[in-house]
C-alpha cells in the first residue's frame, strides 16, 4: 500500500521537473495545448470572435426592421448581392442573417464561449487539479469547435446563402432545397457543422462530469464545492443527455435530405410537384429538437447564474444566502429542464392535453428559478458591496432574470401562447432572459476572473462605462419588443406594412435599431479594455477581490499543473465571508479550522478538533 | 475627400479618447486607488442603480398607459376575452413580483454599498425564509395553472357539431380557403391531385365535394362557432388571426384545426374603431420562406343572415371548373351535375 503510493508521488514529482525544464514550443502550447486554462483562452477568444459576427448580423437586420426605406447600397462590398438592385436587404438573406445569429449566438457564443471558457478555465483551478482528466479530450473538444466554425463560417460565404429557416431549422422548409435558397447547401453545411460541435460539446462535457467527480483535491467536498462548479457539473450533465438528441434530430433531417427518406416529411406539393414522402411528421423533429432545446437554454442559464452566484457571495462580502438552496433549485432546474421542451409546441398541433401537462411542469419550473432570485437579494441584503465591473454585470444580470423569467410565466401558460407565440414578445422575453443573462455572466466572469487568466487587472472605469451603456442599452433594446409582441408582431418578418394590424410602432422599431447600434457601439470599450489590458494592464495581485476560492491561491499566472508545489488542501466552504470574530473579511478555503478558533462556529469548533493539519500544508497557507 | 475627413475625424477622436483614458488611469495610480477596497466610483455606481431604478419605472409605468390602446388590438371573439382575463390575471400577479423585486435588488445594491466602517452580516442561511419563498410561488403558480387549464380545455375543447367547417391552406405564399357548400361537409382531398387549378386537390371520387366552393377571402358568420380546418401544401405555416387571439401551425400531412366564435362584425369593429378602412387580418406566423412576411388574408365577419346570402350564392368549384368533371366517377356524375348545380344542356354547348 504504501510503496504504491509512493509511486504515485515520485510520478507526480517527476512530472513536473519536466515542465520546469524545458520551455514548451509555441504548437504545443497556444495551438495544440492540453493546458486547461490555455483551452479556456482559445473558447474565450473564438467566443468573443463569433460575439462580434453573431451581434454584426443583428444590427444588419435591425437596420431593415427600424428604418425600412434606408439605402443599404454602402453595404453591398460586404454583402454583394444580397443588397437588391433597389440598395434594399434582399428578404431571403434577411431571413438567413436571423438564421445565423440566432445560430452563433445560442451555440457559438453562449454554449461554447461562455461553458467552454469558464469550465475549462475555473473546474481545475476552484477544484485543486493539476488540469483536466483527460487534457487530450479537452484538446479535441476545442478543435472540434474549431472545425465546427470553420464549416459554419464558410457556409455565409456561398452563392446560395447559409441556411435561412430559422435556427430552429424546422422541416420540411429545411429539408426541402426547393423551398428556400439557404435549405441548399447552406443547410448542409450548418448540418455538419452542428455535428462537429455536438461532439466538440460532448468530449468538453463528459470531461468537465470526470473531473468535478475525481480530481477534487483533498476536503473538497461536494457541500464545499462553489456554487460556480456546481453550475458547470449540472451544465454538463445536461449538455451530455441533451446533445446526443439532437445529432439523432440533425441525422434523420440529413437522411431526409440526402437519401430520400420520410421522417419528417408527408404529402408535399412544391415547385408544382408533388412529392413522394409519405407518413413522415414535421413534429417529430420539433419534439427531437426542443429535447434539446430546452435543456439548451438552461446550458446556457446555469454557468451564468454561478458565475453570479461567486461574484455577488464575493463582492458583497458574505456568505451566498443558502448554499444549500442555490444547489437545490439548480437540481430542480437540470431535472425539470427536460420535461418542459412541449411549451415550444403548443400551437404546433400538439394534443391539448399534452398542453396543458407541459403548461404545468413550465410553470413548475418558475420555482427554483424565484428561489434563486430571493437567495440574490437575500445576498446583498446587509453586504458591503463594492462595485467592481463584475458585480455591476452581476447586478444587472439578476435584474434580466427577474425581468425574462416572469414574462416567462406568461409564455409557459398555453393560453396565452396561442397569441403571443412567434411574436415579438417572446423575442423580448429569451432575449433577456437566455442572451442577456448569459452575456452579462460572460462579461462578468471575464472582468472577474480577468487578473487570473492574464495576470493583470482590467481598467475599472471602462469597465463601468461598459457596464451602464449595456446594461441601459439591454432594456432600451428588449423592454419595447414586450410592447410590440403584444400587439401581436410577428418575428422573422422581413417588413410588416403588408398588414394593417402591424403597421404601427414604426417609431418604437426606430427607437430599438438606434438603441440596438449604440449598446452594440459600446462593445468596443470592452474590447479595447480587453486586448489592451491584456498586454499593458497593470499588475495584478494575487488575490485582487480577496476571494476565498482556491484559484487565488495558486501563483499569479499559474503554470503547467496550477500549483508549483503541492495543491493545497480544502477545510472549509468557500463563503466564509465577513466571519463575526474574524480579523479579515474573508477566510480562503484552504485555511484550517483550527487556525481560526476565534471565528469558528460551534459546530466548527468540533470540526477543527479532529483536523488533522500537516504541517507542510501549514507552511503553505503561511506563505 | 469627404469620406477622408470622417476618417481623420474618427482618428482624432478615438486618439482623444484614449488619451483621456491614459490620463484618468495615471491619475488613478498617482491617487493609489488600486490600493484602496473602493474608489469614489463605488458611491456612483450605487446611487445610478437608484437612479436608474427611478427613471426606468416612470419610463415603464408611463409608456404602459399612454399605449394601452395602441398594443392592446380590440377582441373579436368569444375566447378573446377569457384569454384577456388570463393575460391581465398574469400580468397583475408578475407585475406585482417584477415591481418588488426590482425594487428590491436596486435599493439593496445603493443601501449596502461598500463603507469603510461598516461589515457585512454573516447571514448564510434560513430555513424557514426558504421554505416561504418556495412555498408563496408554488401556491400563486397553482392558481396561474389552474385558470390556465380550465380556460385551455375550454379553447380547445372539440367542436360542436353545428360548427362552420371552413378550410384554410398555406402555401408559399399565401392562404388558400375552401367552403364546404350546402351540404355543410368538405370533400376529401388528396395532394396527389395538386394541380395548378385545383389548388386543393379536391377529390371528385367524394360525394361532398361537389358543392365545395373556394373565396378570395374568408368570410365568417358572427356568434356561430366556425371551425378552421388548416392545412399546409409545402412547408410549416402557422395561421394567426391576432383579433381573434388564434393561431394554429399548418402541417404538411397533419391537419390541425381551432373552433372559434366571432363576436364582432367587420362592421361592427370599423365603428367601434372609427375606421372605415379597417380589416380583420390573417397572418403567418412560422417562418416559410422569402415571402413569410406577406402571406396576409383579409378575414370578413358577416351578419349570420348576410352569411347565409353570401354563402348561397357561390358558385362551386366544380362549376367554374367544369373541366374535372371528368375527374368524377360516372355513376355519381348525375348527383355532381344535380349538385353543383350545372345546366346539362349548357355543358352540351
Amino acid at each position: 500500500m504504501s510503496t504504491a503510493a509512493a509511486e504515485v508521488k515520485i510520478g507526480q514529482d517527476t512530472h513536473h521537473d519536466e515542465h520546469h525544464d524545458h520551455e514548451q514550443s509555441f504548437i504545443s502550447k497556444y495551438i495544440f495545448t492540453t493546458d486547461h486554462k490555455m483551452i479556456g483562452k482559445q473558447f474565450l477568444i473564438t467566443g468573443i470572435l463569433w460575439g462580434l459576427i453573431g451581434v454584426g448580423m443583428s444590427v444588419i437586420f435591425r437596420l431593415q426592421l427600424g428604418f425600412p426605406e434606408m439605402q443599404l447600397e454602402w453595404l453591398r462590398p460586404l454583402l454583394g448581392g444580397w443588397i437588391t438592385e433597389a440598395g434594399k436587404l434582399d428578404a431571403e438573406f434577411y431571413l438567413a442573417l436571423v438564421t445565423m445569429h440566432g445560430t452563433i449566438m445560442v451555440f457559438f457564443v453562449l454554449t461554447a464561449g461562455l461553458s467552454g471558457t469558464f469550465s475549462n478555465y475555473l473546474i481545475p483551478l476552484q477544484i485543486g487539479a493539476r488540469d483536466m482528466a483527460s487534457g487530450f479530450m479537452n484538446m479535441l473538444s476545442y478543435w472540434f469547435f474549431f472545425l465546427s466554425s470553420v464549416v459554419m463560417m464558410s457556409s455565409i460565404f456561398i452563392e446560395t446563402g447559409p441556411a435561412a429557416g430559422g435556427w430552429v431549422v424546422y422541416p420540411p422548409l429545411s429539408a426541402l432545397p426547393q423551398a428556400i435558397q439557404g435549405s441548399q447547401l447552406g443547410m448542409t453545411l450548418w448540418l455538419v457543422a452542428m455535428v462537429f460541435f455536438i461532439v466538440s460539446m460532448l468530449l468538453g462535457g463528459i470531461n468537465y462530469i470526470t473531473t468535478v467527480i475525481n480530481l477534487r483535491t483533498q476536503g473538497m467536498s461536494f457541500t464545499r464545492l462553489p456554487l460556480t462548479i456546481w453550475a458547470f457539473f449540472l451544465t454538463a450533465v445536461i449538455g451530455l443527455l441533451s446533445f446526443p438528441v439532437l445529432f439523432a434530430a440533425a441525422l434523420l433531417l440529413v437522411f431526409d435530405r440526402s437519401f430520400g427518406t420520410s421522417f419528417y416529411l408527408s404529402e408535399i406539393y412544391i415547385g408544382g410537384e408533388a412529392l413522394p414522402n409519405m407518413g413522415g411528421s414535421p413534429i417529430l423533429y420539433q419534439h427531437l429538437f426542443w429535447f434539446l432545446g430546452h435543456p439548451e437554454v438552461y446550458i446556457v442559464l446555469l454557468p451564468a447564474l454561478g458565475i453570479t452566484s461567486e461574484i455577488i457571495a464575493t463582492n458583497s462580502r458574505k456568505p451566498i444566502f443558502g448554499y444549500r438552496a442555490m444547489i437545490g433549485s439548480m437540481l430542480g432546474i437540470t431535472v425539470l429542464s427536460f420535461v418542459v421542451w412541449a411549451h415550444h409546441m403548443f400551437v404546433s398541433g400538439l394534443n391539448p392535453f399534452l398542453g396543458s401537462v407541459f403548461m404545468f411542469l413550465t410553470l413548475i419550473i418558475a420555482i427554483p428559478s424565484a428561489v434563486k432570485v430571493f437567495n440574490y437579494l437575500t445576498t446583498l441584503w446587509k453586504g458591503n458591496i463594492i462595485f467592481t465591473p463584475a458585480t455591476l454585470f452581476s447586478i444587472g444580470l439578476v435584474s434580466f432574470f427577474i425581468s425574462g423569467g416572469l414574462t416567462g410565466i406568461f409564455l409557459g401558460n398555453s393560453v396565452i401562447d396561442i397569441q403571443l407565440h412567434d411574436t415579438y414578445f417572446v423575442v423580448a422575453h429569451f432575449h433577456l432572459v437566455m442572451g442577456s443573462l448569459s452575456i452579462f455572466g460572460l462579461l462578468a466572469g471575464v472582468y472577474h476572473w480577468f487578473p487570473k487568466m492574464f495576470g493583470r487587472m482590467m481598467d475599472e472605469k471602462l469597465g463601468y462605462i461598459h457596464f451602464w451603456f449595456t446594461f441601459i442599452g439591454v432594456y432600451m433594446i428588449f423592454f419595447p419588443m414586450h410592447y410590440i409582441g403584444i400587439a401581436g408582431f410577428p418575428r422573422r418578418y422581413y417588413s410588416w406594412t403588408n398588414f394593417d394590424a402591424f403597421s404601427s410602432y414604426t417609431d418604437l422599431n426606430m427607437f430599438v435599431s438606434i438603441a440596438a447600434i449604440v449598446t452594440v457601439t459600446a462593445q468596443f470599450i470592452f474590447l479595447f479594455n480587453f486586448f489592451y489590458s491584456m498586454f499593458r494592464g497593470r499588475k495584478a495581485p494575487q488575490n485582487p477581490w480577496r476571494s476565498n476560492t482556491l484559484e487565488w491561491t495558486a501563483p499569479i499566472e499559474p503554470g503547467h499543473g496550477n500549483w508549483p508545489g503541492e495543491i493545497p488542501t480544502v477545510y472549509r466552504w468557500p463563503y466564509d465571508y465577513s466571519k463575526p470574530g474574524a480579523e479579515e473579511d474573508f477566510i480562503p478555503q484552504h485555511i484550517p479550522l483550527s487556525e481560526t478558533p476565534e471565528s469558528n462556529l460551534p459546530h466548527e469548533q468540533e470540526l477543527a478538533k479532529k483536523e488533522v493539519v500537516s504541517k507542510k500544508d501549514n507552511a503553505g497557507a503561511e506563505a | 475627400m469627404f469620406n477622408l475627413a470622417i476618417g481623420l475625424g474618427v482618428v482624432l477622436l478615438l486618439a482623444i479618447l484614449f488619451l483621456i483614458f491614459r490620463i484618468s488611469s495615471l491619475i488613478g495610480v498617482a491617487k493609489g486607488n488600486s490600493k484602496k477596497v473602493a474608489t469614489g466610483s463605488n458611491r456612483f455606481n450605487g446611487a445610478f442603480f437608484m437612479v436608474f431604478l427611478i427613471g426606468a419605472g416612470i419610463l415603464f409605468f408611463w409608456y404602459s398607459f399612454k399605449e394601452y390602446n395602441n398594443y392592446q388590438l380590440p377582441v373579436a371573439s368569444a375566447h378573446g376575452s377569457e384569454y384577456e382575463f388570463m393575460f391581465w390575471l398574469t400580468m397583475g400577479v408578475t407585475g406585482v413580483v417584477f415591481i418588488l423585486t426590482q425594487i428590491l435588488l436596486f435599493y439593496f445594491a445603493w443601501k449596502y454599498q461598500y463603507k469603510s466602517d461598516s461589515k457585512a452580516l454573516f447571514y448564510p442561511e434560513n430555513n424557514k425564509l426558504e421554505v416561504a419563498w418556495t412555498f408563496i410561488p408554488a401556491v400563486v403558480l397553482a392558481v396561474l395553472v389552474f385558470t390556465g387549464w380550465r380556460v385551455w380545455s375550454d379553447i380547445t375543447s372539440p367542436a360542436p357539431e353545428n360548427t362552420n367547417n371552413i378550410e384554410i391552406m398555406g402555401y408559399q405564399f399565401a392562404w388558400d380557403v375552401r367552403y364546404p357548400g350546402l351540404d355543410g361537409e368538405l370533400g376529401n382531398y388528396d395532394y396527389m391531385k395538386i394541380d395548378a387549378v385545383n389548388s386543393f386537390g379536391i377529390d371528385f371520387t367524394d360525394k361532398a365535394a361537389y358543392d365545395d366552393f373556394t373565396y378570395r377571402e374568408m368570410v365568417i358568420p358572427k356568434g356561430e362557432p366556425v371551425t378552421f380546418n388548416i392545412r399546409a401544401k409545402d412547408v410549416l405555416h402557422s395561421v394567426f388571426a391576432p383579433h381573434f387571439r388564434l393561431k394554429m401551425d399548418a402541417v404538411p400531412g397533419m391537419p390541425t384545426s381551432f373552433t372559434f366564435t366571432a363576436t364582432k362584425t367587420t362592421e361592427e369593429m370599423r365603428e367601434e374603431l372609427n375606421d372605415p378602412e379597417f380589416n380583420y387580418e390573417i397572418a403567418c406566423t412560422e417562418v416559410c420562406g422569402k415571402g413569410h412576411f406577406s402571406m396576409k388574408k383579409n378575414l370578413v365577419v358577416l351578419e349570420p343572415e348576410a352569411y347565409r346570402e353570401w354563402y348561397k350564392e357561390q358558385e362551386s368549384f366544380l362549376k367554374r371548373n367544369p373541366d374535372y368533371l371528368s375527374e368524377v366517377p360516372s355513376e355519381l356524375k348525375e348527383m355532381a351535375l344535380l349538385k353543383t348545380g350545372i345546366d346539362n344542356n349548357e355543358l352540351a354547348k
